[in-house]
This record gives structure tokens, sequence and C-alpha cells, in this order.
């Protein structure tokens, strides 16, 4: 296992966090192979960064606004074809509340 | 008569102009292509035969109106079938990304590149296999099957974009769209011995592409020669109001009358030749460099001193940005569903299921990278020493106009090769996640062959919106040389 290693409850919460339901397998797996690469990741670390500014985008300009114009797009029915379930042009889901 | 796939995009052109080939004869024989080798090559997730047909038939009607006619308006792919990467919307057309999450997704509206391409003229026979999310280097984790390189069938042809590079060079279309995040047109571009194209940040629209790392993801496309895929790049390129991070430049022409290099500056960096490096892939691409140099370009070595930091850079930012972009995957309003207990376990199954281990393993690596405690660590940090890598290409372009060097460091590896191991899979990737991390154009071209007969594939990249010199340069260096001309024999 590197320095970096993850532990299984680790794993578990970062799946949580991500919405995924992962198989005993799975945990053990993701757990070995997701700490190989943090600590690849970790000689970023050694990186003196403390007078660089970090680069979220590498646009050469903030994009500009457009107008705020009222424009047609997709209707309704086209946009429900593709939902899992339906009722009354709504996407259906399990209760939230109880 | 002459096998109609065995022709360049540009003959093509010049043969449905004069009359001598008809857009139908070019469709029907691409169609055939797919429907004798696509079993083995496994290129296409989706074929439209019908709809290409009908399309050819109308291009047929406009090219023979422009005959009798030279002032009606001929669109300059007018009858060129080519296909699309399954991360592009296209109405009428199923998208999947190469995902079971989007199986039976029908995309309510077309992405801005391809009704470009379709309004350019050209004939969408499909959809191709990618990766799934675009997320790989061989084509491997695509959910619907693996993708055979067309030089060797026991061999990826790259990725994510494998399905549109193994496309083209099977001679199934005569030039196809893909999208690059971290060298996914490149890469199988340099594995399958064609020429692609990594347009600059923001240079193409990506209104329809289903995102993956967005502050990384441009749309290119792939042909068999930098002449051939210049139309194809001018149809898609400029600005789009529905993307709000397209720049507003104008898309440029090529001079190709000028087909010296004198007085371009050519940088070859030394961090890109390491060890390691299949020697054959080091000689063709240095002897590519020579020719560069006889078409009169000068030759400098220079340094991008963070080159060996672009991976761990790359590996948590566009996870990160991933783990954002598929939280839309749930279950709710569009692709299969998964039920549970309640919303939140039904979220976890869909998700937990319809997701492959690759994307989950990005997900959760960019999850990590942002979570609470663990952000300035690592996402804030690498986006730190991605202002450094920026920096490196900046200071090499004050001192060169292009820079030349490999796009892998070996030629297209076997299927099943890496394994189940995503570390040594993503080492696969060195050479050309700089470049999106710079924002700045690559293209690739073939410059060789390895003794296995594999293409091998050099990478010239340019200060971003730069496109026109990297096509002057790869085209000059296609006219003094016939590796573009090699097709694999099926």
């Amino acid at each position: 296992m590197p320095a970096m290693a993850l532990t299984r409850d680790e794993v578990r919460h970062i799946a949580q966090l991500a919405r995924l339901r992962l198989t005993a397998d799975e945990e053990a797996r993701y757990r070995v192979q997701l700490s190989a690469i943090l600590d690849y990741a970790a000689r970023l670390r050694e990186v003196d960064t403390s007078s660089i500014p970090p680069t979220a985008s590498v646009l050469p300009f903030d994009a500009p606004l457009r107008q705020d114009v009222a424009r047609t797009s997709n209707a309704a029915p086209q946009l429900m074809a593709n939902a899992p379930e339906a009722a009354e042009g709504m996407f259906r889901v399990p209760p939230v509340f109880e | 008569m002459t096998d109609l796939s065995s022709l360049s995009l540009l003959e093509a052109t010049t043969r449905l102009r004069s009359g001598a080939v008809r857009s139908l004869d070019l469709t029907r024989a691409c169609l055939d292509r797919i429907q004798r080798y696509d079993a083995a090559v496994c290129s296409f997730l989706y074929v439209a035969p019908d709809q290409a047909l009908d399309q050819a038939r109308r291009a047929d009607r406009v090219l023979a109106r422009w005959r009798i006619d030279h002032g009606f308006p001929l669109p300059p792919l007018t009858g060129i079938p080519m296909a699309v990467k399954d991360v592009l919307c296209l109405e009428g057309m199923p998208a999947t990304a190469g995902s079971r999450i989007l199986e039976g997704f029908y995309p309510p509206y077309t992405a801005t590149s391809v009704q470009r391409l379709i309004e350019a003229g050209a004939i969408v026979l499909g959809k191709t296999n990618t990766d799934e999310f675009a997320m790989g280097s061989s084509t491997e984790n695509s959910s619907y099957g693996v993708t055979h390189n067309p030089w060797d069938l026991r061999r990826v042809p790259g990725g994510s974009s494998g399905g549109s590079a193994a496309a083209v060079a099977a001679g199934m279309c005569y030039a196809a769209l893909g999208s690059d995040t971290g060298g996914s047109i490149r890469q199988p571009a340099a594995f399958c011995g064609l020429t692609g194209l990594k347009t600059s940040y923001g240079r193409v629209s990506r209104y329809g592409l289903i995102a993956y790392g967005s502050s990384l993801d441009t749309v290119g496309g792939f042909a068999r020669s930098a002449a051939d895929l210049l139309p194809v790049f001018q149809a898609i390129a400029g600005h789009d109001p529905l993307d709000s991070t397209s720049l507003r430049s104008p898309v440029p022409a090529v001079e190709w009358e000028n087909q010296g290099l004198r007085g371009v500056r050519v940088g070859v960096p030394r961090e890109y030749f390491i060890d390691g490096m299949q020697p054959a892939v080091e000689r063709a691409v240095r002897q590519a460099v020579d020719v560069l140099r006889s078409l009169g370009a000068s030759i400098h070595e220079i340094r991008l001193p963070h080159t060996d930091l672009a991976l761990p850079v790359y590996y948590l930012i566009a996870p990160a940005e991933a783990s954002a972009n598929l939280a839309r995957y749930d279950g709710v309003r569009f692709g299969p569903r998964r039920s549970g207990e309640g919303l939140l376990d039904q979220y976890l199954e869909t998700r937990g299921a319809l997701f492959g281990p690759e994307v989950k393993r990005r997900i959760m690596l960019g999850t990590y990278a942002l979570s609470a405690g663990y952000y300035d660590a690592y996402y804030g940090q690498a986006q730190k020493v991605r202002t450094l890598i920026k920096q490196d290409f900046d200071d090499a372009f004050r001192q060169v106009d292009l820079i030349a060097c490999p796009v892998t460091p070996t030629t297209a590896f076997g299927i099943g090769q890496h394994g189940d191991d995503p570390l040594s899979m993503y080492l696969e990737d060195v050479f050309t996640l700089p470049a999106n991390l710079a924002g700045v154009p690559g293209i690739a071209f073939p410059v060789g062959f390895d003794e296995d007969g594999l293409p091998i594939g050099m990478q010239l990249n340019a200060p971003s919106l730069g496109e026109a010199a990297l096509f002057h340069a790869a085209g000059a260096y296609q006219t003094v040389t016939a590796w573009h001309k090699e097709r694999p024999v099926l």
C-alpha cells in the first residue's frame, strides 16, 4: 500500500458523496487504485506555488455577456420524451418525505 | 473502377464536382465497408443508412444544379460521408457517450459542430465508439464493445475517439469528428496513421458536446491528410452564441501555395524524449524534424520544464470537473433508471449500476480532490501547477513558432495490455496532456512505421488560435512525404 493509502471508510465516504453504490469488491479495488493514483499525484506538493495564481480557465478574456433576449428552445414534450418515468408532464421520482 | 474508399476527401470532392462520381456512390461504398468490416473493427455504435442515402441524394441534386450554374451555392463538404463521435448530439440519432447510463437517450437538439458539418454539406453516416464519457486512451472503456485498430486488429486504436479514428483508417468514411480533453484525438490519430486536430480551447463550439472536463474539452477531427482535414476544421470553427466559452475569432484560411517553411522556427522540447520510449518512435520523430528543416524551418532545442507534472495535474483537474459534470446522470430526467428505496437510494443504485469502472474511478478521484479538507492540497495545488505548465508554453512561444514532439511514447498497444492498472494507462497520455492544460492547438500526423508495421505520429503545437500554422506545416510535410497515403489492409 502506498503512502497515501485511503481507508475503506474513506472510500465508502467518497462513494456516498459521489452517489455511487459500490460492491464490497469494488470498494477493495478502488481503495488500492485510488491510493496509487493519489500517491502519484502527491509529487505536486513538492512544487513551490506560494507566488503562483491558480488557472481555472485558459480563455484569454472573460466571456462577454450577451443581451438577455428571449428565444425559442426545446418544447417540454421533446424534453420529457427521454424521461424514465413521467406523469402529467412531470418527472416522477420516489417520495423524498414520508 | 477505383476503390472509392481509397480516395482522399479532396479527391472525392473533385470527382463529385466534375460528376465523375455521385455522393450516392461514395455513401454506398462507405456503408458497404461498414457492413463488411465493422463486425471486426467495431468502430460504429450507430449507423443510419437510410438517412445517409437520403442526404446523399439531396447532395447529388445540389451538385447537379451547381454543374449547370456555378453561381448556385455549393457548401465545401457537399456529398462527403463522415462520422461523428458519440459524445456529440445529433437530433434523430441516439447519443450514448459509450455509457449504459445514456442507453436509449435521443438528444432533443444537435451539437453546433455537427450542425455546421451538415450545413457544410457532409453526409453523417452515424455515431462512433468512444471510451465511456471520453475517459480513456484505448476505447476499451466503452460499455458497447472494444474498437480494434485497422492496422492490427489485436491492438487498440487509441482513445477516447478510437471509433472515429478506426472508421477513417478503415475507409468507412472520409473524415470524422472527435473530442480531445487530454489527447483523445491526437493519440488515436497517431495509432491509426491519420491526421488529427485538437483545436484551441474555445475555437469550436461545445454546445451539444457531452461534457467531461469543461476547462479542457475541445472538439476537432480526423482525416487522412492535413489538406483533407482543413475544410472540416473550417466548417466547425468559429464563434457560437450558444457556448459562452467560444471565442470571437475569425476562421483562418491557409495558404497552401507557399509550401516551404522558410522563416518558421520549430522548437523541439528536450522533456519529450524520455527513457522507456520506443526507439522507432524517437527515430521517426527526429527524422520528421529533419524534413521540416529541409523545408526551410529552423530547429531549436527548447525546454518545457514542468512537462512531467502535467499528468498528476490533469488526473486531478479532469476528474474533479468530471465529478461535477456527471452529477446530472441520476436516472430522473433521461436514461435508464434502477429503482431503490426512496430517491437517494435510486441515485446510488442507478449510478452504481450504470457507470462503468473507469468513470466511477474518476468520479471518486474528483470527488475526493474537491472534498472538504482536501481541496487546497489537491485541486487547488493542481490549478497552480497548471499555471506553471501554461507558462512553459508561453515562454517557449516567445522563442519559436511551433513545437514538434512525439504524440505517444509507443505505437498502438495490445488490447487488454494495461489490464486493471489505471495508472499505467494514464501514462500513455504524457505527451498530449500539456496542450490541453495550456489550451493550445495540436495536430498529429503520420511520420513512419515501426518494425511491426504500426503507424508512428508526430505532434506540432502552436500558440492558441494558431491552427493555420499547424495546417501549413503539416501540409508542407505531407507534400514531400507519403506516410499519410499508406492504408491498412483489412
